[in-house]
């Protein structure tokens, strides 16, 4: 019998031949990453919980600083102390400020077939490279990082066929929304949502990060899109080696395939309060709902592509007066390559605020907070109540294009409505 | 006998034939400023007092800065008010995200030489380096301008500071009103007017002597006016015939004169945790920091990123070292000049222009044992985070050379 | 004349108003949300322990730094009766007056004074300590005007006819 991507990652790890769902095994990871969300818990644990406490390979370990940077109040400053002294303690490469941690994992560290954990959500992200990454608890990253290993239930796999080309004004983020809002937000609950076809290799690494990102607000463990070309391409340009380029058999057991034609996905606007209340941006248009900010970034859609959208629909345009449009590259060298073409500029112009590189909006507890009874259209990851700030906020998610429009017009709306 | 610079605005503006320090004079004022921190109490006051209408909306600027981006649910508040503020009374010169309000009142032209300005910000003495007198007020008193055009005025005495020859060339603006802070200690110009005349000023940027002037107040000084020159006209887009009759008579009667020879000055730092707390950077050299910060409505301006950008040009900083331009035009000439790219590339972390870490509400906040060196105007106790972080003022040249080791640095020569 | 006695607070120079109120708590709402913060990055627990009535004797330059009005707001807020000091920072001053934080400069009274001692003022005369009398001097009268008015928004509502 076959296996999936994410089963052959998996037996990989596990140094064994075959895996299928519901196996428990034991697995050496590749790589461990922890941001400045949760850092400090686990530095707490390791010197409270553990006696002689010892990382089993620092090599493997990632510290990236990203979701208060640089700290807005003396808690955060004193949690960064803590991972900073731990980092230099045991010789763990450390990233203050230099982008959100799963880009800069995507720049510099993740390979194809590798199994990684993260202390965040949204390490399913790696998927991207056709790798497995799931986020995971301060608790079990402790024991990741002190071993070296983790266990995992081999989780189901539901194998999403893409075919043809996204429109021109689509993208990959209203792409995934609308696969979040047909299946739910719970409709991947621990499967691996897997993605292949010609559709699936038509897209840019950039664009599969978008797909594999968001799987967990579906519920996913991980989303992995079938590795080809590109993303041998994308790991030479990074200096790395793509060695692991995992396939799905045709044998291999889905628990569910889905078919989708990507020539029919339209823009789409997320309403409050969950990531799958889906609407069309068509539907949502006639409303003419006012924003009070607009926000284009995160590890979802802070990348170049996604900043170049942006700039184009606001070059030659005013920010209006009563938005204010916040723009956070997702890394430093997504922010210098935007330099060189001239896109923070086009955005400086047209009045946009642009950030330092970090999770800006998206984390809504350091840059951008909104306030009462304000509503927010952005790029992020995620419209729970309150994640941007105040619990009467309201949280709209679109994509780049629909974000940067709505900052011209003060309302949701499109590029085609802009004069 | 003739008048100072100070005594010539106030005399001109209240059309008085003869002025004296001590004096108490209403003045008609060309221009106010008010902030996002303050504008929520202004308006209360102002329609506390009775006044339905303001005295003149084109006189009247609000910018927004302080808490651009905000860090908390409540810092929305203040844009809200000020926005109903702006739609109430129709205010038409409002600056939502476009940088520091100090640096704004000069770059945007609304405070120009010879003008009476003021602001609820006590940095507001800033733009007496173009000849402007302007002072920080409260909101209370805010509020009362903004219904009358008005407010009184004690003439303050002058303190005369002539400072002649070459400043050494890693030495600059900062390193000078820091030491003049130093001899005049954080309460010796209390009341009073600084004019700063000589070769040396005479040399500096127009930019430079905003540095100097937006120092002023940390000691305790009311305004800080520089003559008006080629420079300042240029700057502030007036003619020099509009401006030849800003200068303080040689026949003026100054409190004190303070003279500097500009050779003998040196990069120097205030230590924690006041801002008279002067030592020479070759002191203290050595010092172990966590942090770095280039910014702020004293230090945020073009020539002062040019200068960091020049030290840090192809090397990577050894500790986190913020950049926050003071304006959206200065950002924006920042990336033309490539200075941008030489600061993402070094590893710097490159904020939005604004307030920031200098008001202590954001922007790179520190903790307990920390040491920061900082280019802003104030190390007061807990002013970046908590009451056990030093901060060390110095210059960007300072600033940028310590970031490369982590250490407290004396710049090397920049020419 | 007014006669009042109050324990007193000893604070020392350069008292400035990021110590009397940190930026951090700038954005509270009210002043009354403020006030427990009041002094914290000296002495935290300051603001707790001052009752209705006392008097804070500091040294020079009291108020430097910022405009922020709230620095007398919440001196007030927290009944000190009054600020006496060696000199004050000018933008402090007046938004003192203009909120009718009463301000008293004497430069003796803090050789000889201790934290918790009682101290007597007889309003634009003197301040009464251990037997002896130090001289204080009253405001000048355009100041008065506005602390008779009762604060500078009450000297504008009565220009504005409101009172």
């Amino acid at each position: 019998m076959g296996m999936t991507i994410g089963e052959k990652i998996i037996a990989r790890a596990a140094g064994v031949d075959f895996v299928k769902p519901n196996d428990i095994h034991t697995v050496t990871l590749d790589r461990m990453m922890s941001n400045d969300g949760t850092t400090h818990l686990t530095v707490d644990m390791y010197h409270n919980k553990l006696k002689n406490p010892q990382i089993a390979d620092n090599k493997k370990v990632v510290f990236i600083m990203d979701h208060n940077v640089p700290a807005e109040n003396p808690k955060t400053a004193e949690a960064h102390k803590k991972m900073r002294n731990f980092a230099k303690e045991n010789d763990i490469v450390l990233y203050e400020g230099q982008g959100i941690c799963h880009q800069i994992m995507m720049e510099d560290f993740v390979c194809p077939g590798e199994l990684i954990f993260g202390a965040d959500s949204h390490t399913t992200t790696y998927g991207a490279l056709g790798a497995f990454g799931t986020g995971v608890g301060c608790t079990d990253f402790l024991y990741a990082m002190t071993t070296g290993t983790s266990w995992v239930m081999v989780p189901e796999t539901i194998r999403f066929n893409l075919h043809g080309q996204l429109p021109e004004g689509v993208y990959a983020r209203d792409l995934i929304l609308t696969i979040i809002g047909d299946i739910g937000a719970n409709g991947a609950n621990y499967k691996i949502m897997e993605f292949a076809g010609d559709g699936a290799h038509n897209l840019s690494i950039d664009d599969r990060i978008v797909l594999c990102n968001l799987t967990v607000e579906a519920g996913a463990k991980a989303g992995i899109v079938e590795p080809d070309e590109k993303v041998v391409e994308y790991c030479k340009a990074h200096g790395r080696e793509a060695v692991h380029m995992f396939k799905s058999d045709d044998d291999a057991t889905f628990a569910k395939v889905y078919e989708y034609d990507l020539s029919k996905i339209k823009p789409v606007v997320v309403r409050p309060d969950f990531v799958d209340n889906f609407a069309t941006l068509e539907e949502v248009k006639p409303e003419k709902i006012k924003i009070d900010q607009a926000f284009v970034g995160s590890c979802n859609n802070g990348r170049l592509e996604d900043l170049r959208i942006a700039a184009n629909v606001v070059k030659g345009r005013k920010v209006h007066p009563n938005v204010r449009f916040i723009v956070a590259p997702a890394s430093q060298a997504v922010y210098i390559e935007a330099l060189k073409e001239g896109i923070i500029m086009d955005l400086m112009e047209a009045g946009a605020m642009v950030m330092n590189t970090n999770c800006s909006v998206c984390w809504g507890s350091c840059q951008g907070v909104i306030g009462q009874n304000e509503n927010l259209i952005s790029t992020g990851t995620r419209n729970f109540k309150g994640r941007a700030g105040h619990p009467t906020s309201k949280h709209y998610l679109a994509n780049a294009a629909t974000c940067a429009a709505s900052a011209i017009l003060g309302y949701i709306g499109g590029p085609e409505d802009l004069q | 006998m003739g008048y100072t610079l100070i005594e010539k605005i106030i005399k001109k503006n209240a059309n008085l034939d003869h002025v004296v320090p001590g004096q108490i004079v209403t003045v008609n004022v060309d221009r106010v400023m008010i902030h996002d921190i303050f504008i929520p109490f202004v308006a209360d006051k102002f329609e506390e007092m009775g006044f339905t209408k303001l005295w003149d909306p084109e006189k009247v600027v609000l910018i927004y800065d302080h808490l651009v981006p905000t860090s908390a649910v409540e810092d929305v508040r203040h844009f809200q008010i000020g926005d109903a503020f702006v739609e109430k009374y129709g205010l038409t010169n409002v600056h939502r995200r476009d940088g520091i309000c100090h640096q704004l009142m000069t770059e945007a032209g609304y405070a120009k030489p010879g003008n009476i300005v003021f602001g609820t910000d006590s940095h507001t003495t800033t733009y007496g380096c173009v000849g402007c007198f302007s002072s920080g007020i409260g909101y209370t008193e805010m509020a009362s301008i903004l219904g009358t055009g008005e407010m009184w005025v004690r003439v303050p005495e002058t303190i005369k500071v002539i400072i002649n020859g070459t400043l050494p060339a890693n030495v600059s603006a900062k390193d000078v009103i820091l030491r003049l802070i130093g001899d005049l200690r954080a309460d010796g110009a209390t009341y009073k007017a600084l004019e700063i005349t000589g070769s040396t000023v005479d040399a500096m940027s127009v930019a430079s002597r905003m540095t100097i002037s937006n120092m002023a107040i940390e000691a305790g000084a009311k305004c800080c006016l520089f003559r008006p020159d080629e420079k300042t006209c240029e700057y502030s887009e007036v003619a020099l015939s509009d401006v030849d009759w800003l200068y303080g008579d040689e026949d003026a009667s100054y409190e004190r004169v303070m003279t500097y020879q500009a050779e003998d000055l040196v990069p120097v730092c205030a230590c924690p945790s006041q801002v008279d707390n002067i030592k020479a950077v070759s002191e203290i050299a050595g010092e172990k920091i966590d942090q770095v910060f280039i910014g702020s409505c004293t230090n945020g301006r073009l020539e002062d990123l040019a200068v960091a950008a020049k030290i840090l040009d192809g090397k990577k900083v050894a500790c986190k070292c913020i950049i926050t331009p003071a304006s959206r035009k200065i950002y924006m000439q920042a990336i033309e000049a490539g200075y941008m790219e030489i600061f993402a590339k070094a590893g710097c972390i490159i904020t939005q222009p604004g307030c920031g870490l200098c008001c202590g509400r954001a922007g790179g906040i520190l903790t307990d044992g920390e040491k920061v060196v900082a280019t802003n105007n104030r190390n007061f106790l807990g002013r970046m985070g908590t009451s056990k972080v030093g901060i060390y003022l110095a210059s960007p040249a300072t600033a940028a050379t310590s970031a490369l080791t982590a250490t407290i640095s004396i710049p090397e020569d920049l020419q | 004349m007014e006669k009042f006695t109050g324990k007193v607070w000893i604070l020392g120079d350069d008292i400035d108003t990021d110590i009397i109120i940190p930026t951090e708590y700038l954005a509270l709402p009210t002043v009354e949300d403020m006030k427990q913060y009041g002094f914290s990055p000296l002495r935290p627990e300051l603001a707790s322990l001052i009752n209705e009535g006392d008097i804070i004797v500091a040294g020079k330059n009291f108020g430097c730094g910022s405009s922020r009005e709230q620095a007398p707001e919440i001196i007030k807020a927290l009944k000190v009766k009054c600020v006496i000091a060696k000199s004050y920072a000018r933008i402090f001053f007046r938004n003192s007056i203009n909120n009718g934080l009463l301000l008293i400069e004497n430069s003796e009274i803090q050789d000889v004074i201790k934290e918790g001692d009682l101290l007597t003022v007889n309003m634009g005369e003197s301040l009464e300590f251990d037997g002896k009398s130090y001289e204080i001097t009253s405001l000048p009268d355009n100041l008065m005007d506005i602390i008779n008015a009762g604060g500078l928004v009450k000297a504008m509502q009565k220009r504005n006819g409101l009172i």
